[in-house]
């Protein structure tokens, strides 16, 4: 009874200095939003690349940093600097203990979305989230040469349906990449949406690939020299080159076995990488800069509800009079200390709530341009157990700041009594 | 009821620090339902008093019972339930939290104290009997849900009024009520202030430096006869 008329009259108190109050709490909004931010990138972050890579048992490319083969083998970033030989991807899967391998070729691109040469085993053995395999959400795989299948993120943002044609560039990336112009293709096949980097991506076959470079070398069309699509087709397109490989093994227990044929490789030097081994590499790299992220963002915390006790300080010598008037009405110095305590919770709890508020509007707003640019799914649900510990902190530090003007309130009732020296 | 609203022998307090005592009272009696006007210059220890009364502060030595209660004995925090039980005050001026309703601001004391509470909701609901304590002093209905700070001076005092009848405490202590009113409304404000506290049966305790206005009161006592301190340090 007696605490919620305290609560009370710290909320009819507070709201009568919300002038001043609320820069108070645009301040702990804005860095609660950036600490939990921060946060939820990092988490859905994770999330999005743990959920890319599934049922897969290795990735096999040319030998290079275990971090780098996964970022542009499974999540279609960084580029790749060397490539493999057919032949050892033949060797590879041939392997007795290998259940199968599909090659992987990438370099091309379309408007910047990464294109991927592979064989139809890809759509039969790729799996992600919670081993859920690829689906069409219209059309076919490819079958023949200059035949694409694109992921759904291009489809939405590019309106690129059945039939139409793509021209591809070389290398990841800008407009002002030769394009190949003279060998348009035909979109065969959508994908249904995946919330991983498959969306983003134009699958093509390895032949396709080839087809492609049959008059380049050295990274430029050959001067004075054009193969038209119709004769590129009578060519033999078995690549010579690819990128990387993924590998599903008959039995997981194989895998270290199998990684030691892989780096023991005779032919050219090579590398094979567990997943879930080169994930915790590439977090242990990521660690640094979360942690750099998540200490500036206490630091903001820290700053805002310094700002909350210079507030209260500062405002209370303007409230002698209304400590003095509740001092004669009856209340101990115990009650003004929770009067204060109480108006800091409240200011914390309400810019704790604005700021989430703010965050969950950003993650809805931001929600389509992360996942079309980084393949990142930002949940906009509620917030997480990690989430609600750090509100939780927020709070409770939030108290413990509001702790010092309180401390002052009650000093000032016993110095007062009811009549306050001006 | 014991027969004395205050009782006072012996009394001395100084502040921390200072060498001079501020109170040294012999005697002084106050009875119940007696309504008393103090008198004195400012620095005779008039604000000093009413805060031993009050319960705030807590006298070196002597006796110091009012309403019957040894107040030097309580616990701080006693003291405080004690206060918010028996007591109400009315100060110079800003007396009302600015941004509550004068209704609000009434109702107050039953915050600090289920007691008053309790009386005040004894023949009405509690706003009900805030309304009526505000008719009766004088301010139009049209005014009770309006922010205090939007409320005249004169109008002010009629809510502080009010709230410290609120619940009929026994003692009701005005320190200086009247100094911020023009002289016209003075009078009217000590006439209504003495008609209620006779009608909710308590005694009051009117301190002003101003001896034109203790005409209608029981009695007029002025500090410096009554503190020893006053007397001799001037």
């Amino acid at each position: 009874m007696r605490t919620r008329a305290i609560l009370r009259i710290a909320r009819l108190s507070a709201f009568s200095r919300r002038s001043t109050l609320v820069l108070t709490l645009a301040a702990i909004a804005l860095a609660t939003a950036l600490l939990i931010g921060v946060e939820r990138i990092r988490h859905d972050t994770r999330q999005s690349f743990v959920q890319s890579v599934s049922g897969v048992d290795l990735v096999v490319g040319p030998r290079t940093g275990a971090v780098q083969l996964m970022l542009y083998a499974v999540f279609r970033t960084g580029s790749a600097t060397h490539t493999l030989r057919w032949s050892s991807y033949r060797a590879l899967a041939d392997h007795p203990a290998v259940a199968w391998a599909v090659p992987l070729s990438l370099g091309d691109s379309y408007r910047g979305f990464p294109v991927l040469g592979t064989t139809p085993d890809y759509f039969a053995h790729y799996r992600y989230g919670d081993k859920r395999s690829l689906t069409l959400r219209a059309g076919r795989t490819f079958e023949r040469p200059f035949e694409a299948v694109v992921g759904s993120e291009i489809a939405k943002r590019l309106g690129q349906t059945i039939d139409s044609r793509l021209l591809l560039s070389h290398g990841a990336g800008n407009d002002l990449l030769p394009e190949h112009g003279d060998k348009p293709f035909t979109v065969v096949g959508v994908l249904a949406p995946t919330g991983t980097p498959v969306d983003r991506t134009v699958h093509v076959s390895l032949e396709s690939i080839t087809a492609l470079h049959l008059d380049w070398a050295g990274g430029a069309p050959l001067p004075g020299v054009t193969i038209p699509p119709e004769l590129a087709t009578k060519f033999d397109l078995t690549p010579q080159e690819i990128t990387a490989v993924l590998v599903g093994l008959k039995q997981r227990s194989d895998a270290f076995r199998m990684q030691r044929f892989v780096n023991a490789f005779r032919d050219e030097a090579l590398m094979a990488v567990l997943p879930g081994v080169a994930l915790d590499e590439l977090w242990d790299t990521l660690d640094i800069f979360e942690r750099a992220l998540r200490g500036i963002s206490v630091l903001v915390v820290l700053v805002s509800l310094a700002g909350l006790v210079a507030t209260l300080l500062a405002g209370l010598n303007e409230r002698r009079r209304e400590l003095a008037i509740l001092r004669s009405l009856g209340a101990s110095p115990l009650d003004l200390f929770l009067l204060l305590a109480c108006e800091g919770l409240l200011i914390t709890a309400a810019g704790a709530a604005a700021g989430l508020l703010l965050v969950t509007g950003a993650a809805w707003w931001l929600h389509d341009a992360l996942r079309g640019a980084f393949g990142v799914e930002l949940s906009t649900l509620l917030p997480s157990p990690d989430e609600a510990w750090l509100l939780a902190t927020i709070l409770s530090t939030g108290l413990l700041a509001s702790a010092i003007p309180a401390f002052r309130a009650w000093r000032m009732a016993l110095a007062d009594g009811l009549t306050p020296r001006q | 009821m014991p027969g004395h609203a205050i009782e006072i022998a012996d009394l001395a307090f100084h502040w921390p620090g200072h060498a001079v005592p501020c109170l040294d009272i012999p005697h002084v009696c106050v009875e119940a339902r007696e309504r008393l006007f103090l008198h004195g210059p400012s620095g005779s220890g008039k604000s000093t008093l009413l805060n031993l009364i009050g319960g705030v502060l807590r006298p070196e030595r002597g006796r110091l019972r009012v309403l019957g209660h040894d107040l030097p004995a309580l616990a701080p925090h006693a003291r405080d339930r004690w206060r918010a039980d028996h007591l109400g005050f009315i100060f110079q001026q800003f007396n009302l939290l600015p941004w509550m309703s004068a209704l609000d601001n009434v109702t107050l004391p039953c915050t600090f104290s289920p007691r008053r509470a309790a009386e005040a909701t004894r023949n009405a609901p509690l706003d009900g009997e805030a309304g009526r304590l505000l008719t009766r002093l004088g301010l139009p209905e049209s005014h009770w849900r309006q922010p205090a700070r939007r409320l005249s001076v004169g109008q002010q005092q009629r809510v502080a009024a009010a709230r410290a009848l609120l619940g009929r405490p026994e003692l009701i202590v005005a320190d200086e009520p009247t100094s911020a009113l023009d002289a016209e409304l003075q009078q009217a404000f000590i006439d209504l202030l003495l008609q209620e506290t006779a009608a909710s049966g308590s005694a009051l305790v009117f301190v002003s430096h101003d001896r034109r206005l203790a005409a209608h009161f029981d009695r007029c006592i002025g500090m410096t006869e009554i503190n020893r301190a006053a007397a001799h340090g001037g």
